[in-house]
């Protein structure tokens, strides 16, 4: 495995300072993509994403194409594209709204065309203050240049586009949530089924919601065609995607390479990736799709960065972030941290989830804060296995929405890799790192 | 204030008329009322119902359960300090107990000249510049304590002004115009092309057999 020379497909823009202007968008190819499209029968568009077999760039990986043929007919359908970006050191989505928003747009467009919705939203996850003018004013411009609105291009094509900001709520990112955000409600996320909003979703009606980054691979694959952008990659990991690195690294970054061809092993030491591991320390653990991900040690590194094949070995890409830890990290204290996240962000409509996710981080915390007993990590599991019974991957689900079978992750794994240190903090009562 | 200014009050009646319902709304004006007064006031939020035709429960129900929405006053900086996975690594809880004393203020607090709030936020994925934190959701990384006594002198001073305006105060770029498509046309138009879709599968279906 190596890196490979795959151009970037929605990065490959920012190298300009101006990225997110019209006047560069449309000097680097911009919208050309969406004029293409109109050109095209709606079903031939959604053919290429089809052969490009284009997975979904949120956290579950669902092939885009299948989920739009899933779209029930009605006079009335939605696209609502979903930029709340809150996974724990995920920033992917953060950058491309910042830096390229017509490309968001432009995937938008050609979404909204090839499944005729109605109308299209853009969720813009509410802490992004500087994402969303930037969105806002890109909607502007494109809507000035005719990209947007009535009669796009002088093609008969009618869309109106709205930028939608959110008000920082982790579970809004989950697409029911989403939905029920967009009402102007709480992001309670909603039972299942219907298991697609596809079905039933926005007001009710039949609703497409996809990531922006799944958006900005479109212009590019309504260009190339869907068997170019299938040529890159493996096996059902196509294309290329966005890999948020983070932690102790000597680079950490946003870096665009191509899937399946890459390893974590060259994302974190390659010198013009990661660049390894700080102040020459050593690698303990990574974890190799944000939060939710289960985490994987140092035998694990040579593993492709490849959906299928990460799933294989117990954990998922998800929102395709990695982060990094090196020899001198607390566990305890890393398992901790992201089981109060959960805890904080758990909306509460499930009992496991809410009291959980609360018996959890009451219980890491005492043993971090060194007044643990013995029996405390089968308590640890045994909560756990109540939340997600059988502590299985992918987990078993007790609750309305995958948050829920998410928290075990971090526990379970950092207590079957990492016991003896937890034991440390139990008998010592203190960090063995200070 | 008790009331939404006049402006204010246009301009949530154009994001009313953006959307199927005009429900959907209501966070982009809860929003809007915040980027008046930094805060939600009961007051504010009986105008913003009675705007809606919804009732002041409603709005207080969905504005209580978003971080961002404000239902107490807080000052006029809202410094957020990520201590998630990524900063957590990188020495969060050691800025965040910096800015404590720095601001004399504890998590949660609001210093006695309502300059600084501070708050203990989850990731706020700018996570390759870890640690890092938002002012007013305007983002700072790479912050060390130097670099935050420097923030907290130059927002203090004014100096920061254009980059960081008054907490409540999101986007300043504003939607130009309305929706441009008529709802009925969207439907007309797209009846037409399922119909024109349907006969060209039959078309499709007739060559193969
Ligand atoms: C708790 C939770 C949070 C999520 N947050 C996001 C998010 O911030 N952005 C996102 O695109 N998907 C998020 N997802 C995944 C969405 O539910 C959904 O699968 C995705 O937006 C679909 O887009 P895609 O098929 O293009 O990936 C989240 C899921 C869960 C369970
Ligand atoms: S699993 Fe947790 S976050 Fe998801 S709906 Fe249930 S309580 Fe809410
Ligand atoms: S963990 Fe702090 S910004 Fe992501």
């Amino acid at each position: 495995m190596a890196l490979t020379d795959a151009s970037p497909i929605v990065t490959a823009r920012l190298r300009h300072g101006d990225s997110h202007t019209l006047e560069r968008y449309l000097a680097t190819g911009g919208y050309d993509g969406l004029r293409r499209a109109l050109r095209m029968e709606p079903e031939q568009v959604a053919e290429e994403v089809n052969a490009a077999s284009l997975l979904g760039r949120g956290g579950a990986g669902f092939p885009a194409g299948r989920k739009w043929s899933m779209l029930r007919p009605s006079p009335v359908r939605y696209l609502v594209v979903n930029g709340d970006e809150s996974e724990p050191a995920t920033f992917k989505d953060h950058l491309l709204i910042e830096r390229d928003p017509h490309g968001i747009i432009e995937g938008t467009l050609i979404a909204a065309y090839a499944n005729q919705v109605t109308q299209a939203f853009i969720f813009v996850r509410g802490e992004f203050a500087l994402g969303l003018e930037r969105m806002q004013a890109a909607l502007n411009e494109a809507y000035q240049h005719g990209a947007v609105g009535r009669d796009i291009f002088g093609s008969g094509f009618s869309v109106d586009v709205v930028v939608h900001p959110g008000a920082g709520a982790y579970i809004a990112g989950e697409e029911t949530g989403l939905l029920e955000s967009l009402e102007g409600k709480r992001a309670f996320p909603r039972i299942k089924p219907p298991y697609f909003p596809a079905a039933i979703g926005l007001y009710g009606e039949p609703t497409i919601a996809n990531n922006t980054e799944t958006m900005a691979n479109l212009p590019w694959i309504v260009q190339h065609g869907g068997h170019a952008f299938a040529a890159l990659g493996e096996g059902s990991s196509t294309g290329t995607r966005v890999f948020a690195l983070s932690g102790h690294v000597r680079r950490p970054g946003n870096y665009e390479l191509e899937m399946a061809k890459t390893t974590f092993r060259d994302l974190i030491f390659a010198p013009v990736l990661g660049g390894g591991i700080r102040h020459g320390r050593e690698l303990k653990a990574f974890i190799p799709g944000g939060v939710s991900a289960p985490w994987f040690g140092p035998d694990q590194i040579d593993l492709p960065l490849d959906q299928d094949a990460v799933g294989k070995a117990g954990s998922m890409l998800g929102s395709g972030s990695v982060v990094v830890m090196d020899d001198q990290t607390c566990v305890v204290r890393a398992a901790w941290r992201i089981v109060r996240f959960f805890y904080r962000e758990s909306c509460g409509q499930c009992t496991p989830c809410r009291e959980g996710a609360g018996w959890i981080e009451k219980v890491v915390r005492r043993i971090e804060e060194g007044s643990g007993r013995e029996q405390d990590l089968d308590l640890l599991l045994d909560v756990c296995d109540n939340i997600a019974p059988g502590l299985s991957w992918p987990p078993q689900q007790t609750t309305i929405c995958v948050l829920g079978p998410s928290i075990p992750s971090s526990i379970v794994w950092a207590i079957r890799m990492f016991r003896d240190e937890f034991l440390v903090h139990i008998k010592e009562g203190a960090c063995p790192y200070g | 204030m008790a009331r939404l200014s006049a402006e204010a009050v246009a301009q949530a009646r154009e994001l009313m008329s953006l959307y199927p319902d005009s429900r959907s709304a209501l966070v982009p004006i809860c929003h809007l009322a915040q980027a008046e007064e930094g805060w939600l006031s009961p007051e504010v939020m009986e105008h913003i119902a009675e705007l809606m035709g919804i009732t002041p429960a409603e709005v207080l129900g969905t504005a209580s359960f978003y971080e961002m929405l404000r239902t107490e006053p807080v000052g006029r900086y809202m410094v957020s300090v990520c201590t998630n996975i990524a900063c957590l690594l990188n020495g969060a809880y050691e800025l965040l107990e910096h800015a404590e004393e720095r601001l004399a203020i504890g998590v949660g607090a609001t210093t006695p000249d309502q300059m600084f709030s501070l708050e203990e936020a989850e990731c706020i994925a700018f996570c390759d510049r870890a640690p890092c934190l938002q002012v007013n959701h305007r983002f700072f990384g790479s912050v060390d304590d130097e670099r935050f006594d420097t923030l907290v002198e130059d927002l203090a001073a004014g100096r920061l002004d254009d980059d960081v305006p008054h907490h409540g105060v999101l986007s300043r770029v504003r939607r130009q115009g309305g929706l441009a498509v008529p709802a009925e046309q969207v439907r007309a138009e797209r009846a037409e092309a399922d119909r024109a879709r349907a006969e060209r599968a039959a078309a499709a279906q007739a060559e193969r057999s």
